[in-house]
């Protein structure tokens, strides 16, 4: 097991990176967010021509067959642009419980980037209670209930249902978007009134969810490092006092105890890519959900009154840092799994 | 040289050499460039790729160990400050029996007036022909009272900037003028000393490096010691929370929610600590160091801290083990009682360097923030503010 970045990891990390700089800076991600936050085209061409949708589905079914490392390192760049694209949603989520269930045929399509898919699961569901926000029945080939805070679900041209231990592929659900904290990821109400299920195989979504826990540390780890290398670069040019404000050492301090925060979190992204067991999962989400909210805060502080304006962009950092807390279990739900995979038990 | 290779000489040498005789097996090991693969053939190592060093560990776990809590400033120090500035005739005279632990070393850089402000330090050694002759004060020497040979800091130009003015020397620790008085501390041993030298002679060739290169060759020192201090490889569970996990398990009664709440955060964190000391060993393997390293002392400090004090909570024990006032055998962080591994912790966020010196490096060396306004860089060392 290595917690480095390969050969392969660097250039897809370097052609991400150049796409997002050249097509969705902070500030056209900013521009967008009221109207029509997801951006298609950008997906487009992340998808199809980077190949990223495709990543983590096998090459029988069309997909380039990489592991999360190369997935881990496609969310680092896309938390570091907090780009509005449904790579976590679609291209981890969904096509996880789609590969368990073989369903080849929508993978193909998912792979060519042509079709996006999404699990109807809340982004506030957990590996330890993952029908969180779910209330779906089927009966005979139809669903009723609902599930609410589903990310990317507005989006998805194909909407896949878990109900007990198994995945369906539903038509005709209705998918209602709420005000939703993070603007660069919303989150939609999906509801079931009779809509014609069809079955495509088993799915274990506790398992489905702590391999996107897994995942989200890297998009974490993406967030907090945009955070931490803005407000040095902001410390360093803005003057007080005739000074670098960045020359001050109660901010000096402040930002070495951040940056040794972010060091940690990148060992534990890469270790929870590298070895998605329960405890390595559980270990990245209760640090790594912490450190990019601890950073986007420190961001803003540091930034003074212009972190405070919604013509900034640090705070689209931390509302995806601060929604992205609760997904897939907060830092509490995860440290209290450690209780016992950990074998760290509470007191009687 | 691969796995492969090195295994057939750790069996080759085990095959020639007897395990129960533990000084013969040592100089024997180090000889066969088995003490320290990383360095060069004839001075204990193969000139191997640093990994190689855990393969060896493994094969010879069950023979004959140093003696890490007494040799750590030799191996952790000295040793590679003598490798990178020492003469051929240095290197050879002065590695094995620093490794085989023979000879034990003692750092002699703080001084009453130079402690964080290392470069201040005002010992004076003076050239006498062949010869320095030392004379001054240093203080919080670790196993000053066992040590062969102390690596010192000397100030031998006054009237250039502080920076400029120093030379580094191996401090004959049996040289007539070298005074050793134990410390007390509050953990009640004396681990540390104060070390007066009083018209020391020392020869030019225990000079470590150019006359006026000391700060060049104590950075190396200092680089090292940070890395020897919180850089050393653990296992899950390893380190200073295991004593508070054995606790932990073994007695349900003392658990409380708020403690258990406490524990598992520091449990976290000595794991994503632990992930990235292992981290950074492996890009030290690559060859790309990264500045992680400044980071890993920063974090051992604040854990062990933070831990030694949750044991303490977690025992509700008042008592301590032993307050008697003698010399310590050895440096010990995670031994004895819970409190008195409470104690010695705090020495954790002082000795090499201070963690406000380290947020200090880490922010301007690592993140490139500026400097704080300074008075005392261009102005010679003899009229600096005292
Ligand atoms: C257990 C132990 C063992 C030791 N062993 C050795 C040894 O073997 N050999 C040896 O040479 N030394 C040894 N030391 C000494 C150690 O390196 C010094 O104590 C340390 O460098 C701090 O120096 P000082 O004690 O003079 O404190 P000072 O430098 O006076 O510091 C006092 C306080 O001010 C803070 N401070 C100082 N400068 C700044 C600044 N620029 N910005 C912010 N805060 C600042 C410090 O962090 C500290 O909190 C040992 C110390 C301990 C505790």
């Amino acid at each position: 097991m290595t917690l480095l970045y390969g050969e392969v990891e660097e250039e897809l990390r370097a052609a991400v990176r150049g796409l997002l700089a050249d097509r969705c800076p902070p500030a056209s991600v900013l521009k967008r967010v009221e109207s029509d936050p997801y951006d298609p085209d950008l997906w487009k061409t992340l998808a199809g021509e980077i190949g990223v949708a495709g990543l983590l589905i096998p090459e029988q079914y069309g997909g380039a067959g990489a592991t999360a490392s190369e997935a881990g390192v496609v969310l680092e760049e896309l938390g570091r642009g907090v780009a509005p694209v449904p790579f976590l949603t679609s291209a981890v989520l969904a096509t996880r419980a789609l590969v368990a269930a073989e369903a080849g045929e929508l993978l193909a399509g998912l792979a060519e980037g042509r079709t996006t898919a999404a699990l109807a699961v809340s982004f506030a569901a957990s590996p330890y209670a993952p029908w969180r926000g779910s209330s779906v029945s089927v009966d005979g080939g139809t669903l009723s209930g609902g599930v609410s805070g589903v990310a990317g679900a507005d989006v998805a041209d194909v909407l896949v249902v878990p109900v007990g231990g198994e995945l369906y592929e539903v038509e005709g659900a209705s998918v209602e978007v709420v005000p939703s904290l993070d603007l660069t990821r919303p989150v939609a109400n999906v509801t079931f009134t009779g809509a014609s299920a069809r079955l495509l195989g088993p799915c274990d979504l506790a398992e489905v969810l702590r391999h996107g826990a897994g995942l989200l540390a890297s998009e974490q780890l993406g967030v907090a490092e945009w955070c931490l290398e803005t407000t040095l670069a902001y410390v360093k040019e803005r003057h007080q006092f005739a000074r670098p404000v960045g020359s001050f050492q109660a901010i000096k301090h402040r930002l070495a105890d951040l940056w040794l925060d972010v060091v940690r979190a990148k060992a534990a992204a890469r270790a929870a890519v590298a070895d998605a067991d329960a405890v390595t999962v559980a270990v990245a989400q209760s640090w790594n959900a912490g450190v990019a909210v601890h950073a986007a805060e420190e961001a803003l502080q540091l930034h003074g009154g212009i972190g405070m304006t919604w013509e900034h962009p640090v705070h689209l950092y931390l509302k995806r840092a601060k929604a992205s807390e609760m997904a897939f279990g907060t830092p509490g739900d995860h440290r209290e799994a450690l209780a016992s995979l950990a074998d760290l038990p509470g007191p009687a | 040289m691969n796995e492969a290779d090195i295994k057939d000489r750790v069996s080759a040498f085990l095959a020639a050499n007897d395990p129960s005789d533990r000084p013969a097996f040592l100089r024997a090991r180090y000889d066969a460039g088995l003490a320290w693969v990383a360095y060069p053939e004839g001075l204990g190592g193969l000139g191997a790729p640093r990994d190689l060093q855990q393969v060896v560990e493994r094969e010879l776990a069950h023979t004959p160990q140093l003696n890490t809590g007494v040799q750590g400033i030799g191996l952790g120090m000295a040793a590679p400050t003598i490798l990178a500035f020492g003469t051929q005739e240095q290197k050879s005279r002065f590695l094995r029996p620093l490794w085989t632990g023979e000879e034990i070393w003692c750092q002699l850089f703080s001084e009453p007036g130079a402690g964080s402000d290392l470069a201040t330090l005002g010992t004076r050694a003076v050239r006498d022909g062949d010869e320095w002759v030392v004379d001054g004060q240093k203080v919080w020497t670790s196993g000053a009272h066992h040590s062969r040979w102390g690596i010192l800091v000397t100030r031998t130009d006054p009237d250039v900037p502080k920076h400029r003015g120093m030379t580094y020397f191996i401090c004959d620790m049996h040289a007539p003028g070298v005074e050793v008085r134990p410390l007390r501390q509050i953990t009640g041993e004396a681990e540390f000393n104060e070390v007066f030298l009083t018209g020391v002679r020392l020869s030019d060739d225990l000079r470590l490096g150019e006359v006026g290169e000391g700060w060049r060759v104590a950075q190396t020192t200092l680089m090292n010691e940070r890395v020897a201090i919180g850089g050393a490889p653990v296992r899950r569970g390893g380190g200073m929370i295991g004593p508070v996990l054995d606790t932990w398990r073994e007695h349900p009664e003392l658990r409380t929610h708020d403690l258990h709440q406490r524990l598992l955060a520091l449990w976290v964190e000595t794991e994503v600590t632990r992930l990235s000391g292992a981290r950074l060993r492996e890009q030290l393997v690559a060859g790309q160091p990264g500045p992680e390293g400044s980071g890993m002392k920063l974090s051992f400090a604040k854990l062990n801290q933070a831990l030694s004090g949750l044991d303490v909570e977690l025992r509700r024990d008042l008592g301590y083990d032993d307050w008697t006032f003698r010399r310590s055998e050895d440096v010990d962080f995670y031994g004895r009682g819970a409190g008195y591994r409470y104690l010695r912790a705090k020495g954790n966020s002082i000795e090499g360097g201070t963690s406000e010196i380290l947020r200090n490096i880490i922010s301007e060396r690592v993140l490139g923030l500026p400097s704080e306004p300074r008075i005392d860089k261009d102005v010679p060392w003899k009229d600096l503010p005292r």
